[in-house]
């Protein structure tokens, strides 16, 4: 019982530390604007508001559609038992992106403006509707799991008609929004540092997000089993696993290939921050893939890889909208503390609002997490 | 019949009357500090830049909106703040941007400028007098170019004029119109003695236009709907059908044995 309670006081003092400095960072934002909160500059007009609350937190929500098309569509049902916690996860992982597009935006009393003023030459104004549309329809696979809680079953009925089109809306939403944040990168082929510019952005952010969407739901299932105070779902567990691997082996495919037809192999040997940077990116993606092909992983291992995975996709992220950035703006970004404090806040905000659904609503087993502690 | 404005380095003479009367015109500040500041801002939408050469004396750049023909930001503005008019200046209405700041993100120029400091910030850029121009007049900087380093009119007068300006003098001009096709071409054309690179300008700009190559993304976009939604309909039929035929099967053997 005492190896319990003292990270569970950890970890509570943790939040409200984070929680406080967030408040303190969203007064800096609102009183003295992006200028007197951020270190953004004109030449460096994208920080880790951008490159890590939207791109990170957006892909890191992949896993919510991955699952709910193998499940619902490719109809493999030994999956099912992990679609609600991933679908949780996207819902609140697409209204924090909306939550910290409201910090990053300098004007997010105009947040809806791409709603009615359109520019479909755009890929911001695809992303924008990408995001309403799939943070409506997350809402829509969520509802469920809320009705069952207050036993509303004429609605319920009445949802499961509709659910067909919502999750293959869902599906195609997801890939557009996937791909679309990739190609907001296409417009900078002098600015992007070129082991990272590529015409194949937009494929390799969905393919790399699908990869990080079958390793969020390893890494959810891994935490969830734990809270549970049971075993791991293994056959379940290890069938994504072997998924993830495959996936994987795709996205460094095609990263191989494009560096060779692009000729821009020699800039892996330039002794420069970016190469090293693309290198840790890259070897987060190959250690667990080769770990995970050999199998004969526990969970301990499997949980290992999940993690290599997610923040090989976050250094991907950072370097594509910063590191990758950084030389041609010809200037060095350094997030200030109000910055990387809004993005913790978010974070923890996402911890907490996920285990307050797991213990209220069914997500795990059918119930929520606090009939199984009783 | 667009208009442009011609810049020629080898006339300037770094005065920086161009940058006095850009920002009366625009309302903004003006002073000795603001002068020195030597690049584009929210409350600098036109400089100079000094470029020290002891042995041909200094030379001089300007920096000022492109005004391109094919503008990134009129593409990438995801409410359509930015319209390229068809007199040639790209023109900016603040009442529609939401801040997004994909317009400072992607200008190959690196010209638009963000209120950092304001609460209610809006883009800043060079829109080449577009009123005055309506209005038949030159451009404020080209009025107050001492020299006519900075002149303005009908982009094909203006084109013909340093064409003819590099085969009279070939000795004194580097022999290319910086701006006739860079990113597709602009409205703003610029000569000088020397290389452009070596006036702080990018020099590895495509020809073609910057905004062909999210279009070409974009107009996949209803493609990745028709042939997913026929693509995922299709699928959960199969995998259903296959279920269904299944469980129907099943009862029936138990019958029959």
């Amino acid at each position: 019982m005492k190896r319990l309670t003292i990270p569970y006081y950890f970890w509570r003092a943790v939040f409200v530390v984070i929680m406080i400095a967030g408040m303190v960072a969203t007064w800096l934002r609102i009183s003295r604007g992006l200028g007197g909160s951020t270190n953004l500059t004109d030449q460096f007009p994208w920080g880790i508001w951008i490159g890590f609350d939207i791109l990170c937190g957006v892909g890191l929500a992949a896993g919510g559609f991955t699952l709910a098309a193998t499940v619902h569509i490719f109809n493999i049902e030994r999956y099912k038992p992990i679609v609600r916690p991933a679908i949780l996860t996207a819902f609140l992982g697409y209204l924090l992106v909306v939550f910290a597009l409201m910090y990053d935006l300098g004007r997010p009393d105009r947040i809806w403006h791409p709603l009615i003023m359109w520019n479909p030459h755009s890929v911001m104004f695809e992303v924008g509707w990408c995001v309403t549309l799939y943070t409506t329809v997350l809402a829509l696979e969520f509802v469920p799991v809320v009705l069952e809680r207050f036993q509303w079953k004429r609605t319920l009925r009445w949802l499961r008609m509709v659910s067909l089109p919502i999750i293959i809306a869902g599906v195609i939403l997801s890939t557009l929004h996937q791909s679309s944040l990739g190609s907001l990168y296409l417009i900078v082929p002098n600015k992007l540092y070129p082991l990272w510019y590529s015409p194949m952005l937009p494929v390799f952010f969905f393919v790399s997000a699908v990869s990080v969407g079958l390793a969020m739901t390893i890494f959810e299932s891994w935490h969830s089993s734990r809270a549970f105070g049971e075993a791991l779902e293994w056959p379940l567990v290890q069938g994504l696993s072997r998924a993830l691997a495959v996936v994987l082996s795709v996205f460094l495919a095609m990263r191989v290939l494009d560096l060779l037809h692009r000729d821009a192999v020699s800039y892996l040997w330039i002794p420069r921050s970016e190469t090293y940077l693309f290198w840790l990116e890259t070897l987060l993606f190959v250690i667990p893939m080769v770990l995970l092909f050999r199998g004969r992983l526990g969970p301990h291992g499997l949980y290992a890889c999940a993690l290599m995975v997610i923040f090989g996709f976050i250094t991907n992220r950072l370097n594509v909208s910063i590191t990758g950035m950084e030389a041609s703006a010809g200037v060095v970004y350094i997030p200030r503390w109000s910055e990387i404090a809004v993005t913790l806040a978010i974070i923890a905000l996402g911890f907490a609002l996920f285990r307050f659904a797991a213990y209220e609503f069914p997500i795990f087993n059918g119930r929520g997490l606090k009939h199984h502690a009783a | 019949m667009t208009k442009a404005v011609l810049y020629d380095s080898t006339m300037c003479v770094g005065c920086r009357a161009c940058e006095q009367a850009c920002a009366a015109r625009w309302n903004l500040p003006y002073n000795d500090s603001i002068a020195a500041e030597e690049r584009l801002s929210a409350h600098k939408l036109t400089t100079i830049k000094t470029f020290p050469d002891k042995t041909n004396g200094d030379k001089y750049s300007r920096r000022l909106c492109m005004n391109c023909a094919e503008p990134t930001c009129v593409s990438v503005c995801p409410v359509g703040a930015f319209t390229k008019t068809a007199l040639g200046p790209v023109i900016y209405d603040q009442t529609k941007c939401m801040g997004c700041r994909y317009c400072v993100q992607a200008c190959p120029f690196g010209v638009p400028s963000y209120e950092w400091n304001n609460r209610l910030p809006r883009v800043r850029k060079c829109d080449e007098c577009y009123d005055r121009q309506m209005a038949g007049k030159p451009t404020a900087c080209t009025e107050a170019c001492p020299t006519n380093a900075t002149i303005c009119g009908d982009r094909d007068a203006l084109v013909a004029e340093a064409k003819k300006r590099i085969a009279d003098k070939p000795s004194q001009y580097y022999p290319h119109i910086y701006g006739l096709t860079e990113a597709g071409g602009t409205s703003v054309l610029m000569l000088a003695a020397v290389p452009f690179n070596q006036l702080g300008l990018k020099t590895d700009l495509p020809e073609e236009g910057l905004p062909e190559l999210t279009w070409h993304a974009l107009s996949h976009v209803p493609d990745v709907v028709t042939i997913g939604s026929v693509l995922l309909g299709g699928i959960f039929w199969i995998t259903h059908r296959r279920a269904e035929v299944a469980a129907a099967e099943k009862p029936e053997k138990e019958t029959r044995s």
